[in-house]
């Protein structure tokens, strides 16, 4: 909502700043945007006379002027076609900045002739798009004069924020009301005189659906003349952004503006009968006055005559009963129309104009009356004419309402001591009608707050009024009730698992939720239900079933960036369907590449599967899992290598993770080149651990008595895991064995084929003595025979 | 006599000018091994008279001991000394590059939220989540936006198709959802912040498809708008690591809250970087107000004995303002580079338990952070005499 300071004042009779006004309005909630002055670079334009105008000696198109700035005669060459003898324009002086280029003016030779300022035309001053010529003033424009002051410039535009709940102040008086109420000035009397008509209304108006239009004010008035309106409403309208069109337009704009009351005027001789308002059928057909054609669907509600529907109520009038300049004869329409009606037409049209986006937030209703008689009066002021009685169909709709208020409820919910004296002055100077009631304040709500529905809207106007800067910061006291306070376990759990994640050298990326459904489908056999109905593009239509094509792409798109050894992670929610119970959150991770760079100290090597392993199990471990008590099984879902990936589970139903390298079809499918590897961590699968005994870690047990190791290779079938070896070995004695690693596999020569070579360490720890030679040996052979027999492996 | 102090000079300047270890185990053999000299000499006290002995004996003894001590000395420097030369002989080169650390990092959203997390459970709040695919009661209707609220409007929120009951499912359009579910899942008081991701369809320099949100409740007996005020203050003057951060809180509208305020922080604009705690300009961060006691009877909680308040703000435009973030579409990008720039150190865990190191009370907002910079991305501002 824009508004001139000077129309401002019209309405409010006050001897703020500036900026004291721009920081009430933001204070009680009408937030200033912006405040652009006119006049602003245009202080050093003063009014000059050419008094002299002869040809430049060197150039046809240029003249060398003789120019009175009243203090001094100065010599300009000028390229204007206008420029003539006695011509009175805008000059501007060396040093002055001319707004359109910026353009600092200094004494210059043109073509050989001195040059000392300029006569500008209205474009350079940036008031106009007008070029043809410099700004040709009337004669009696006074030299010497600035020019602001002459054309009245110096008048700030305030531009500011209207919420939803602030349709009164769509209109300059309302906006002026609630600055009095702020104690910023004294309101001027909004009173509105009738305008006595002289003969019956001839047009009839009747109103076949009362809940969308309730009411519809008219007037007819003949043998007007229209035209263009008096310079002092085109200033006023120029000044907000809007071009004049004609008087009986004007003055539609200007008292939606100056009064929040939208207007419509038909040219009466185009009127075909009645005027009836009902609801729109399907098909119905009309051309608006923004030169668009409108098929209409049923339940719009629609201004109709005879011929049709001639305008969409409270959005937008039609073309076919438009005013033109030879109207003589006008109805004036003052209407009220569901606020809810219009919002649904305006938005379903995708009309944007000034009447709906008044009626849509609701109009004071008392002005469809008082808005007629403004509109009138302003049409025989401007247009002459003769009006007829006025016409009311319908019945005005009442919303204001009576709310209880208890005065220590401003105290209560808003946090601030205000008397209630001083809550009844500011409901009052609002508008509110107060009765007191005992301990409480009956309070009638003024006809333009149709917002104003309950206790703590009041409050609210207390408020915003009193100041929101007198609300005093205080500490939040304590619960009244136990609660639990702080980040949940698996709150905590996936905070550490994106730690551990960074800490293991992926990076966390975020990335969309979404994601082509061709490429989900690749995950999942997507439901339907998780297919947008208005994705943003249709690259991003599917709700993601899986974390890693994301992250794939990603990849992707950093290759194409020159990078070669990338790892990315993200934690986020897949979607399995579209309940809450369908979200999981999952952890995943991919790298490509090398673990490292180029290095002199360490040989970088291919990421592969073990390494996905790695990540996955580093996490599981920080996260809490004991990864020795966890089934690692050669299987995991389809977009894995079915060869290289597996499962990390707890048993069938309770997995953990799946990690591997990328099946290349995936890759394939997602445009990426090399191989990937990945793991996915479904953190909502891990139990909890079972806190039986506190925090407590129990006893540290060590032993006295010495380590012991023993190295063994063995010769086993490539189909022996080396899980299962590890664990027939560690079998053997699981007392005594305190550790059991893996040191070397080797196959090829030496080693038939279809078998490899596992060498593994072993660490004895007595509990209670020293082993003898001859026990390490008894121990060795049993390791031996139990190989032997688990997995027909043999000593290397 | 004599010949012993000849003996003992002769054999101490042998071991003095001795520059070899195995010279000096021969001089050792040849003085004092098993047939040494001053061994030699011990086996003729046997042959003495008893006083020959008593003067003699002791007199040898001490030879022995003095030439063992000076050996001894003089194999200590010695190997002392070839030692040094074995080290110096040792020498590498020192400026050889060490191999690279994991280069992992942590998205600026997790540390914001994180940071945020830090500060509100602190205060007493926990964290609560909730589904991404919400219903149109939770999202809307049970937070007093009515059905023909432009928010409902398919330009605005991204929905799914329709069911067999006529319900659409649609995206979260904030997190409130989760303050109706929580109040809907036991009874008040209720201290909870939900952050998370949501969604609007929408798409331009300034605005993603997906964005993320924390928003805080607190519904208690009591509560009013000083105590919103208060925790904004307290959260801003943690979050922004500044002792005199200024506020505004302006009046405004949300169907969910009444009375409602945006918040402002004060910040100057200067070449294109915002410096916050400083300047007369205004920087808008927030909605808040005291919550619709329509919300709270569509959960079913009496307005009369509960009252609380609510605010959100967007934790990618904190995360932007903080740490100078230029572009939001960058966010969900995962350029490698971006990530690396601005994205933080695993361990680099926001804490309240470090003082403020930054000096008076400006802060700049808008330089660069990154993981190999740590000192940057400091940790939160605790703040002593509150």
């Amino acid at each position: 909502m824009k508004f001139t300071l000077s129309w401002l004042k019209e309405h409010l009779d006050t001897n703020a700043t500036l900026d004291q006004i721009s920081e009430k309005l933001t204070a009680i909630g009408l937030e200033v945007e912006g405040i652009e002055n006119p006049a602003d670079g245009l202080e050093d334009f003063v009014i000059a006379e050419v008094i002299e105008a002869a040809p430049h000696p060197d150039a046809d198109k240029l003249q060398v002027l003789k120019v009175n700035t009243g203090t001094e005669i100065l010599q300009v060459v000028c390229g204007a076609p206008n420029a003539r003898m006695g011509l009175k324009g805008a000059f501007a002086p060396s040093g002055a900045t001319i707004p359109a280029n910026d353009m600092v003016l200094r004494p210059t030779k043109i073509r050989g002739v001195d040059s000392n300022g300029m006569m500008c035309s209205e474009r350079e001053l940036g008031l106009g798009d007008n070029h043809d010529g410099i700004i040709d003033l009337p004669q009696d424009a006074p030299v010497g004069t600035k020019f602001t002051d002459y054309k009245q410039l110096n008048d700030p535009v305030f531009e500011i924020a209207i919420t939803p709940n602030h349709q009164d102040a769509l209109g300059i008086y309302g906006i002026a009301r609630d600055l009095a109420a702020a104690g910023l000035g004294q309101l001027k009397t909004g009173h509105i005189p009738s305008v006595e008509g002289s003969y019956d209304c001839p047009q009839k108006v009747i109103l076949q659906d009362p809940k969308s239009c309730p009411t519809f004010a008219g007037r007819y008035i003949r043998g007007l003349k229209n035209g263009p309106s008096p310079e002092w409403l085109q200033k006023k309208l120029r000044a907000l952004g809007m071009k004049p069109i004609s008087a009986l337009v004007d003055i539609t704009n200007f008292v939606s503006y100056d009064r929040a009351r939208p207007l419509h005027v038909y040219d009466a001789d185009k009127l075909q009968g009645d005027i009836v308002v009902r609801l729109s059928e399907k098909g119905e057909y009309f051309e608006a006055l923004d030169d668009k054609e409108y098929t209409l669907n049923s339940g719009a509600c629609v201004i109709t005559d005879n011929s049709g529907v001639i305008g969409l109520g409270g959005v937008m009038g039609g073309l076919s009963t438009a005013c033109q300049n030879d109207t003589v004869n006008v109805f004036v329409e003052s209407a009220w129309f569901d606020p809810i009606t219009i919002a649904m037409a305006g938005r379903q049209y995708a009309i944007d104009s000034d009447a709906r986006y008044r009626f849509e937030r609701g109009v004071d209703p008392e002005t469809v009356t008082s808005g007629l008689e403004l509109a009138t009066k302003l049409i025989l002021d401007m247009c002459g004419g003769e009006a007829s009685h006025a016409i009311v169909a319908g019945t005005i709709p009442i919303i204001s309402k009576t709310l209880t208020l208890r005065p220590e409820r401003v105290s209560h919910l808003g946090g601030v001591d205000v008397s209630e004296e001083e809550i009844i002055k500011i409901l009052q100077n609002l508008g509110f009608q107060i009765e007191k009631s005992d301990s409480k304040l009956n309070v009638t709500t003024p006809s333009w707050r149709c917002d104003i529905d309950g206790e703590a809207d009041l409050v609210e106007e207390v408020l915003r009024i009193h100041g929101f800067e007198h609300i005093r910061a205080t500490a939040l006291p304590p619960s009244t009730r136990d609660i639990k306070t702080g980040l949940n376990p698996m709150q905590k759990r996936a905070r550490t698992a994106k730690r551990t994640a960074a800490s293991l050298g992926l990076r966390e990326a975020i990335t969309w939720s979404f994601l082509p459904s061709a490429q989900a489908k690749l995950f999942a056999d997507l439901d339907p239900a998780l297919i947008l109905d208005n994705p943003i593009s249709s690259d991003l239509d599917a709700m993601r079933p899986n974390l890693l094509p994301n992250l794939i792409t990603a990849i992707g798109r950093n290759v194409d960036r020159g990078f070669k050894n990338i790892a990315l992670f993200e934690c986020g929610n897949q979607f399995k369907d579209d309940t809450a119970e369908g979200q999981s959150l999952i952890l995943a991770g991919v790298r490509r590449g090398q673990n490292i760079e180029k290095h002199w100290r360490e040989t970088p090597k291919d990421v592969d599967c073990i390494t996905a392993k790695a990540d996955a199990e580093s996490i599981l471990r920080a996260i809490g899992v004991k990864i020795d008590n966890a089934q690692v099984i050669p299987e995991a879902p389809a977009w894995y290598h079915p060869g290289r990936s597996g499962t990390i589970r707890l048993g069938p139903k309770n997995i953990l993770a799946y990690f591997g390298e990328i099946h290349p079809v995936i890759c394939r499918a997602l445009d990426i080149k090399g191989r990937l590897v990945g793991f996915e961590i479904l953190l909502e699968n891990i139990p909890f651990p079972k806190n039986k005994i506190g925090n407590s870690r129990g006893p540290l047990k060590t032993s006295d008595f010495q380590m012991v190791e023993r190295d063994f290779a063995f010769v086993v079938h490539n189909d022996v895991t080396s899980a299962s070896l590890m664990r027939t070995v560690r079998d053997t004695d699981k007392k005594l064995i305190a550790d059991v690693s893996l040191f070397d596999i080797y196959a090829g020569a030496g080693i038939d084929e279809g078998y490899k070579s596992m060498a593994i360490n072993v660490k004895l720890q007595p509990e209670n003595r020293t082993l003898t030679e001859e026990e390490i040996e008894l121990f060795s052979s049993k390791v031996i025979a139990n190989v032997l027999k688990q997995t027909q492996g043999k000593l290397r | 006599m004599d010949d012993l102090q000849k003996l003992e000079k002769d054999i101490l300047a042998a071991i003095e000018a001795c520059d070899d270890l195995v010279i000096l185990e021969d001089i050792r053999i040849s003085e004092v091994g098993k047939k040494g000299r001053i061994s030699l000499l011990m086996r003729e006290l046997g042959k003495m008279t008893p006083d020959e002995k008593k003067t003699f004996g002791p007199k040898l003894n001490g030879l022995k001991d003095l030439i063992n001590n000076a050996l001894s000395d003089r194999k200590s420097a010695l190997e002392l000394k070839e030692l040094n030369i074995r080290l110096q002989s040792e020498k590498i080169d020192i400026s050889l590059p060490t191999l690279p650390e994991n280069n992992g990092s942590i998205h600026p959203i997790t540390q914001v939220m994180d940071e945020v997390t830090e500060i509100f459970t602190e205060l007493g709040f926990s964290v609560a989540e909730g589904p991404e695919i919400e219903e149109d009661f939770y999202n809307f209707t049970a937070l007093n936006i009515p059905a023909e609220h432009p928010a409902r409007q398919m330009h605005d929120t991204f929905y799914f198709p329709e069911d067999e009951k006529g319900n659409r499912k649609l995206l979260r359009t904030h997190t409130s959802p989760v303050q109706i579910r929580t109040m809907m899942s036991g009874p008040p008081p209720y201290r909870i912040i939900a952050p998370g991701r949501t969604y609007r369809c929408d798409s331009d320099a300034t605005h993603t498809p997906m964005f993320h949100q924390v928003e805080a409740l607190v519904i208690d007996k009591n509560i009013n708008m000083g105590h919103l005020k208060w925790c904004i203050e307290e959260f801003c003057r943690k979050f922004f690591e500044l002792d005199n951060v200024k506020i505004r809180f302006r009046p405004s509208y949300f169907p969910f809250t009444e009375p409602s305020a945006e918040v402002d922080i004060g910040c100057a604009f200067k070449d294109g970087e915002i410096l916050i705690g400083e300047g007369d300009d205004w920087l808008e961060i927030m909605g808040c107000g005291m919550v619709n006691a329509r919300v709270l009877e569509n959960v079913n909680i009496d307005p009369n004995e509960y009252q609380g308040f609510a605010f959100g703000m967007g934790l990618d435009r904190i995360a932007m303002l903080k740490w100078g973030i230029p572009d939001l579409r960058d966010f969900f990008a995962a350029d490698l580079r971006w990530l690396k720039h601005y994205g933080f150190a695993a361990l680099d865990i926001p804490s309240l338990s470090t003082q403020n190191n930054k000096v008076g009370g400006d802060r700049k907002i808008g330089g660069s952070s990154s993981s190999e910079n740590m000192s940057d991305s400091s940790p939160l501002n605790q703040n002593g005499g509150q």
